[in-house]
């Protein structure tokens, strides 16, 4: 699939994105992926049409049907509030005789979860000189790697990034952040471990205006919402940056991990508590977990959901669009896709 | 963990308890509010499913609902599904007669493995083995060099051939390694992957029949959600693991993917890791959790948390301070901290039976107080902890700034230390237990 990839960015001229071409690759897809399981969840609605037998059976919106859809939902890890009050409002539509039948049921039940996501600008914001994107979340969520990946699209896009090494805890993160940077082929700020973050990351920031870097990643340290020293570590990062430039950071991503369970929604709270969470990337889309709940987060907290990670490569980064997520919660028979 | 899990059951048989009889509704009702709480939890729909449908069947047969105590036989019922789910009492690992031992660590990616090597290696050291560690990650940038670096901090060998060969090759000469080196376990870190993910899959089984590991362990997030059961089903097929690594537990996830696990593949969760220090690490004990998630506590982890963390020299110390009333502000300090290795104030409490997780919560405990304490006091200059009485009131602004709070917070902190301090006095003139577990031991 080729995004546009303007439309990711606010700030990236269409013509600067058009001729970049930059292909989300689909070459690491797995069996069962997400990437598959959209194909294969398109086959399945037209197969789902020709078996009209099915319909009937759903045609009766009885008490089991919206328990199948209940457990479609918490399955994909929805939570039980969010699938309430998702199930609540189909049901408020179907007893107003404006549901037809199943398969109008299922549009709809795909479009109000659609709905349910934060509808703000979904783009990231690199329209500043320069942009500074600071990147947070709970430990192996996959920050590096992410920044990795959007360093890579912004370089296709002909923008230079600097990378800032603000993970001075973790054993070999720095050499992790300087392994990306070499294969995207940008710069990396980075000191010893065990230093202070908000000294890396002011350098960081000196060293851009220095060497005209446009946009500003700045890896941190993974780090449990529940560690208040940790969180307060964050603020003070954030400090740090805004003393340099009282606008920045432009962007605050947050990444979750698909598999994550209902702690999630705790995990976004407390980091948007402590730094202004912009917006979310949902990382490992590529596995099983459908990420349910992203759905929970975004509403919540009234924050977009912004790109989804799908594997290992520089070009496992796609945009997010909600009713293509929605779709892939559950099939036609509202079984697991 | 879990507490919060803990806090919906109980509220579901509060809804039960003082009722003389029990009527199907009764049940109907709180097997909903059991159904949601471990829906909440994480704990996979469809063991949620069986798990309610057993409790029910079993609490509206005849036995129950006419014994003249419904209510106790509810929650006993419920402990004992719940204690089944987890499995009863802690597995350990399996030592090969002919070392070394072979652990393999294997897991999805981001859910902690290398750390886990780590705390395992330095666990074991504890136990009196001598673990090594074998980098066979050769795919996610600088894993080497972060097992490398946990290994030089553990104080233990490490073995890696860099990124370029095969990991099967690397795991089998790392076994020759670790015999020629006399190390008696070996634990082999191996890549992050997707569980759907073929080619990877098909690579650690290959490492399994070469190497043929005694102990093949799955690191699992606690935070993960409705999709561990898919992770370790297919991890069970490919290659059979032994046991599961609990990872992050420090943080407040209600962990029902570990119940899950458990239930579809019947392998226990052996290990608990708690933290980003490499101390963080134990056998996970499932009755004792199963107890603490039905509110009865859970002594014994406690008083293991006490007598591990608090140093005995120092509590002496302290009791001759108390006697000759010389207590000061960096003692406040030191005490404070040696509460805080234990745990999170609410964790420690969760542990202490008779005290449900929900009746605390008018408690406030708040872990923070105890940050902008250590913060005020970290701001004071070493004179002034010692003789607080000179902090007059310039010292006191110059040491709310510095402390990031304000004037009122220093004044409250010194006013409860002079408290502390008289307190202390008269405790310190009367007897003071010497070791504080005196006090569950003697329930008087
Ligand atoms: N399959 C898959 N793996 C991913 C994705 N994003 C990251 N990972 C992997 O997840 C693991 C953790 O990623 P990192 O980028 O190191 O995560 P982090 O949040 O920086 O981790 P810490 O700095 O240790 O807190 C690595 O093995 C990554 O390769 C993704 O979208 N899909
Ligand atoms: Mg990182």
């Amino acid at each position: 699939m080729a995004h546009d990839w303007s439309q990711v960015f606010r700030g990236i001229s269409p013509e600067a994105a058009a001729s970049a071409r930059v292909e989300s690759q689909a070459a690491e897809e797995k069996p069962g992926g997400w990437l598959t399981q959209l194909r294969e969840g398109l086959a399945k609605s037209r197969r789902a049409l020709q078996q009209q037998f099915a319909s009937v059976l759903f045609d009766r919106f009885d008490e089991e049907l919206w328990e199948t859809i209940e457990e479609a939902l918490i399955y994909a890890d929805v939570g039980v509030e969010t699938t309430a009050s998702i199930v609540a409002k189909l049901e408020a539509e179907a007893d107003a005789g404006l549901i037809k039948d199943r398969s109008g049921l299922i549009t709809r039940l795909r479009e109000i979860t659609a709905a349910h996501f934060c509808q703000d600008d979904p783009r990231i914001d690199v329209d500043h000189q320069p942009a500074v994107i600071l990147m947070v979340g709970v430990n192996g969520t996959g920050k590096t790697t992410t920044i990795g990946k959007i360093a890579w699209h912004l370089k296709e896009l002909g923008r230079e990034p600097l990378l800032v090494a603000g993970d001075t805890f973790r054993a070999a993160a720095v050499e992790q952040l300087v392994e990306w940077g070499r294969r995207v082929g940008c710069e990396v700020v980075h000191q010893e471990r065990g230093g202070d973050p908000g000294a890396v990351v002011y350098d960081g920031l000196v060293a851009a205006e220095a060497r005209k870097a446009d946009v500003v990643i700045i890896d941190t340290a993974g780090r449990l919402h529940t560690q208040v020293n940790l969180m307060k570590e964050l603020e003070k990062v954030v400090r740090v940056i805004k003393k340099r430039m009282p606008d920045a950071p432009h962007e605050c991503l947050l990444t979750i991990d698909a598999t994550t369970g209902q702690n999630g929604l705790i995990q976004a709270r407390m980091f948007k508590e402590a730094v202004n969470i912009t917006g979310v990337v949902l990382t490992k889309m590529d596995g099983t977990a459908k990420g349910g709940i992203a759905l929970a987060v975004s509403h919540d907290l009234g924050v977009p959901i912004k790109l989804i990670g799908t594997g290992e490569k520089l070009q496992s980064l796609q945009p997010f669009d909600p009713l293509t997520f929605a779709s892939l919660l559950f099939d036609e028979t509202l079984g697991r896709v | 963990m879990f507490d919060s899990l803990s806090d919906k059951l109980q509220a579901a048989f509060e809804g039960l308890r003082g009722q003389g009889k029990l009527t199907e509704k009764d049940v109907e009702r709180a097997a909903r509010e059991i159904r949601l709480a471990l829906l909440e939890a994480d704990v996979n729909y469809k063991v949620v499913k069986e798990f309610v449908d057993k409790v029910k069947t079993r609490a509206l047969g005849a036995e129950v609902l006419q014994s003249l105590t419904p209510a106790q036989q509810f929650v006993k019922i419920v402990n004992e599904e719940l204690t089944a789910l987890m499995g009863s009492a802690s597995t350990k690992l399996t030592f090969s007669p002919r070392p070394p031992t072979v652990i393999m660590v294997v897991g999805l990616q981001g859910s902690g493995k290398t750390t886990a090597c780590g705390k395992l290696a330095k666990f074991l050291l504890g136990e009196g083995k001598s673990p090594a560690l074998v980098a066979a990650d050769v795919y996610r940038p600088a894993a080497i060099d972060q097992l490398k670096t946990l290994g030089a901090q553990v104080g233990v060998p490490v073995y890696d051939e860099g990124t370029t060969s095969d990991p099967v090759d690397i795991a089998k000469r790392g076994v020759e390694w670790a015999r020629t080196k006399g190390r008696d376990v070996l634990i082999i870190d191996t890549a992050g992957r997707l569980h759907i993910d073929a080619k990877l899959m098909d690579e650690v089984a290959r490492m399994r029949s070469t190497v043929k590991p005694h102990n093949i362990l799955l690191v699992l997030d606690a935070m993960t959600g409705q999709d561990a059961v898919n992770v370790a089903l297919q991890f069970q097929e490919k290659v059979q693991f032994d046991g599961v690594i609990l990872t992050k537990m420090d943080g407040d996830a209600r962990g029902g993917a570990a119940l899950s696990v458990r239930a579809v593949t019947g392998k226990p969760i052996k290990f608990a890791s708690t933290g980003e220090k490499l101390d963080g690490f134990e056998y996970f004990h499932p009755d004792r959790v199963a107890s603490r998630i039905l509110g009865m506590g859970d002594v014994l982890t406690l008083i293991e948390k006490v007598e591990r963390t608090i140093d005995e020299k120092k509590a002496r110390e302290l009791e001759q301070k108390l006697r000759k009333s010389s207590f000061t502000l960096e003692d406040f300090l030191e005490q404070i901290q040696q509460v805080r290795r234990l745990g999170s104030l609410s964790s420690l409490l969760g542990m202490i039976p008779g005290l449900p997780a929900n009746k605390l919560k008018g408690l406030q405990v708040d872990d923070r107080a105890f940050d902008r304490i250590q913060a005020i006091i970290y701001s004071m200059t070493p004179e002034e902890r010692r003789h607080p009485d000179i902090i007059n009131g310039s010292r006191r602004r110059r040491i709310a700034a510095g402390s990031g709070s304000d004037l009122h917070a220093v004044n409250q902190l010194l006013n409860q230390f002079k408290q502390v301090q008289k307190m202390m006095k008269q405790l310190g003139s009367g007897r003071v237990p010497k070791n504080p577990l005196q006090m569950f031991r003697n329930p008087s």
